[in-house]
C-alpha cells in the first residue's frame, strides 16, 4: 500500500495544487463579480449584478432553486448559491452572519432571535409561500386517514402496530427527519405535541425508535419502498410513488387530503408558513430578487414546484 | 544553500503537521470542556436521551457510544477473516502475476468515495439485509457494519500481506522440508511469524469503521434508542455530529456537546492508533527487513 502510495504521491500532489489553484481563482472572482461594473457606465436601466447566498431549509430548496433559476437568467450578472442542508443550518448561519437569505420552514424561535441580536443580526421575516405538511405512507398501505393524536402516538413509539389503527398485522416503521430539519421541528410542535389543540403536551418528544435520516428525499424513497414505513414531507416532495394521508385534526372532524385548495382554504390541518430570514430589512439585489419571489410570476413558480402560493 | 532551504522546507511542513494536530486538541478541548458545566460527564457518558433542540436540551451520548461499538465490533468480525485469508492467498498462493495485479486493485477498493458506499448500501444492501432477516426497515447496524467491513478491508489486506510477505523465506523453506502442506505452512508458520503485523492491520481497520462518518449516517438508520440488536436501526457518535453540526449555533450548548463527542472519539481513534502503531513496530523489529 504505502509503495503504491508513493509512486501515486507526486502526481497527486500535483493534482490538489492544481485545484486549489483553481478553486482559488474562483472565490478571488466573485468580490469583483459583486463590485459594481464601473469601468462601463451604462447609460440605460441600471443592470443588477453580484451574488448572494441562500442556506436553510430543504423542504424550500426546490422552489428556491427555480426562483434563483429564473432570477439569473433575466440578471444574468446576478449568481445565487442555494443549498438546503435544514432549516436550523440556515439559523444557524444567519446568525454567524455566513449567509444572505436564510431559507427556513419553520418559525425563527426566540432563543434564536437573541443569539442573533448578541451577534448584532437583527433576522427580518418575510413570507413566501405555504407548505400542505404531507404524511405519507406506501401506495400498499390501506390505511388512508389518521387523526394529528394518532399520528403523535405513532411519532411517540405508542401506537406500534398498523393494526391498532385499522391497517395490517404489520410493525410501523416510523421515519422523520434529523434535528437540522425545520420539517422536523414543525412537525414536533404541531403533530408529536398536538399544539393548538385540547389534548396539546409540550413534554413529548419522538420516540428513540424513530428513523432519522438526513435528507427528504431518501425519506420518500424508504416510504415508496417499505411497506410498513411512514413519513412526513413538505407538498413539493410528494410523488405518485407515495400515498398521502387524509388528516383529521380531531377524530369529528372531517379528513382532509393536503393540496393547494385545502391549504389555500384552511381545511389541512398542518399548513404551515415558508419563510426567508435576512439581517436587516432587504436591500439592493436580495430586495429585487425576493420582489421577484413575492410577484405574480414569482408565485407562479410556487404553484409550479407543488407548494401553495400566498394567498391574496 | 540549496540543501539548507529544502532541509529547512522539510522540517516546516513537518512541524506544521505537528502545528495542526496540537491546533485540533486545542479546539477539542476548548469548544467541548465547557459542556460539562451543564451536564456531568456521568451524565453525558451514560445518559441514554439525546434531544439537542428541546426545552430544555438533554445530552446523553450512551445510544452512540453502543451504537459505535456495536458497529465497529461487527465490521471487523466480518473484515478480519476475510481479509487476513485474501492476504494470505495473494502472500503464499497466487502467481506473482495475479497478486501484482489483484492488489492494486484492492488498493483502489479504498480510494471509493465514503457517499459513493453509502449509496450502494442505500441502493443494494438494505432491501437485502431487509428481507434476509425479516426487519421492518433494511436501514440498520448491520448494513452498515457490512458496507464499512468492505471500506477496512483494503487496510487490512495491504497491511496484512506486507507482514506475511516479511516472513523469512527460511521459515517456510524449514516447514516445507520437515514435510509440511502449503496449508499447514500459512497456518502454522506464516500467520503466527506474521501475527503482530496482522494484528496491526486489524487495528488500521478498526480505526477507518470507527470513524466513518458518511456512510453511517445514509445506511444505520439514525434511531435514538441504544441499540441491543445489530439489526436495529441506530445512530454512531460520528453520524450524531455530523447530522447535528449544521444547525448548532456557534458557542451554544448544542455546539459543545457535539464537540465533546468529537472529544471522545478522538481520544478512541487515538488509543486505537496509538496501539497500531507500537505493534507495527513489534513486528518491524522482528524482522528488520
Amino acid at each position: 500500500m504505502f509503495q503504491f502510495i508513493k509512486k501515486w504521491l507526486l502526481p497527486l500532489v500535483l493534482i490538489l495544487v492544481l485545484a486549489f489553484v483553481f478553486a482559488g481563482c474562483s472565490t478571488n472572482s466573485t468580490p469583483t463579480a459583486t463590485t459594481p461594473t464601473t469601468t462601463t457606465p451604462t447609460t440605460t436601466a441600471p443592470a443588477l449584478s453580484g451574488s448572494f447566498k441562500i442556506i436553510g431549509s430543504n423542504t424550500v430548496t426546490p422552489l428556491s432553486s427555480v426562483w434563483a433559476e429564473n432570477f439569473m437568467k433575466a440578471n444574468p450578472k446576478v449568481g445565487i448559491a442555494v443549498s438546503g442542508p435544514g432549516s436550523g443550518v440556515g439559523i444557524a448561519a444567519l446568525i454567524d452572519s455566513t449567509t444572505d437569505i436564510c431559507q427556513s420552514s419553520r418559525l425563527i424561535t426566540q432563543s434564536e432571535i437573541d443569539q442573533a441580536k448578541a451577534k448584532g443580526v437583527n433576522p427580518y421575516e418575510i413570507k413566501v409561500a405555504t407548505d400542505a405538511l404531507s404524511v405519507v405512507v406506501n401506495l400498499a398501505n390501506p390505511v388512508s386517514e389518521l387523526t394529528i393524536a394518532q399520528l403523535s402516538a405513532i411519532y411517540t413509539n405508542k401506537i406500534t402496530n398498523w393494526k391498532e389503527i385499522g391497517g395490517n398485522d404489520a410493525p410501523i416503521v416510523v421515519i422523520s427527519r434529523d434535528t437540522n430539519s425545520g420539517t422536523h421541528v414543525f412537525f414536533k410542535e404541531h403533530v408529536v405535541q398536538m399544539a393548538g389543540l385540547p389534548t396539546a403536551d409540550k413534554t413529548l418528544e419522538y420516540g428513540n425508535k424513530v428513523l432519522m435520516l438526513p435528507s427528504t428525499e431518501e425519506g420518500v424513497s424508504q416510504a415508496a419502498s417499505n411497506p410498513n414505513a411512514i413519513f412526513y414531507a413538505g407538498l413539493g416532495y410528494v410523488n405518485d410513488t407515495v400515498k398521502t394521508i387524509a388528516v383529521k385534526k380531531t377524530a369529528n372532524d372531517p379528513a382532509v387530503k393536503p393540496s393547494v385548495t385545502t391549504a389555500l382554504d384552511g381545511t389541512y390541518p398542518i399548513s404551515r408558513p415558508l419563510l426567508y430570514y435576512t439581517n436587516a430589512a432587504p436591500t439592493g439585489i436580495i430586495k429585487a430578487y425576493i420582489d421577484y419571489c413575492l410577484s405574480p410570476e414569482g408565485q407562479q413558480v410556487v404553484l409550479e414546484a407543488g407548494f401553495v402560493p400566498l394567498a391574496k | 544553500m540549496g540543501e539548507r532551504f529544502i532541509e529547512g522546507w522539510i522540517f516546516l511542513a513537518g512541524l506544521l503537521a505537528i502545528i495542526v494536530l496540537l491546533g485540533i486538541i486545542f479546539i477539542l478541548l476548548r469548544e467541548g470542556l465547557p459542556i460539562f458545566t451543564h451536564t456531568p460527564p456521568w451524565e453525558f457518558l451514560f445518559g441514554t436521551r439525546w434531544y439537542p433542540v428541546s426545552d430544555p436540551p438533554t445530552f446523553g451520548i450512551a445510544p452512540f457510544f453502543v451504537a459505535t461499538l456495536m458497529i465497529t465490533l461487527i465490521s471487523t468480525i466480518i473484515a478480519v477473516p476475510v481479509g487476513v485469508a485474501c492476504a494470505a492467498y495473494l502472500s503464499e498462493v497466487a502467481p506473482p502475476k495475479v497478486s501484482e495485479t489483484v492488489k492494486p486493485v484492492i488498493e483502489i477498493l479504498a480510494g471509493i468515495p465514503s457517499v459513493m458506499m453509502g449509496f450502494i448500501g442505500l441502493a443494494l444492501l438494505s432491501p437485502f439485509v431487509q428481507s434476509l432477516f425479516h426487519l421492518n426497515t433494511g436501514l440498520c447496524g448491520l448494513t452498515a457494519a457490512i458496507m464499512l467491513s468492505l471500506m477496512s478491508l483494503p487496510i487490512i489486506v495491504s497491511v496484512s500481506e506486507d507482514a506475511l510477505h516479511a516472513v523469512p523465506k527460511e521459515f517456510k523453506e524449514a516447514s516445507y522440508a520437515l514435510g509440511a502442506t502449503k496449508w499447514e505452512t500459512i497456518w502454522h508458520v506464516c500467520i503466527p511469524s506474521a501475527l503482530s503485523g496482522i494484528a496491526a492491520a486489524v487495528m488500521l481497520g478498526v480505526g477507518r469503521a470507527i470513524g466513518e462518518t458518511m456512510t453511517v449516517l445514509m445506511v444505520a438508520g439514525g434511531a435514538l434508542a441504544v441499540p441491543v440488536s445489530p439489526t436495529d436501526p441506530m445512530t454512531t457518535m460520528t453520524s450524531a455530529i455530523a447530522s447535528g453540526i449544521g444547525n448548532a449555533v456557534r458557542g451554544g450548548l448544542q455546539y459543545q456537546a457535539l464537540f465533546a463527542i468529537g472529544l471522545i472519539l478522538f481520544i478512541l481513534t487515538l488509543a486505537v492508533n496509538i496501539i497500531a502503531e507500537r505493534v507495527l513496530e513489534r513486528q518491524k523489529r522482528k524482522f528488520p527487513r
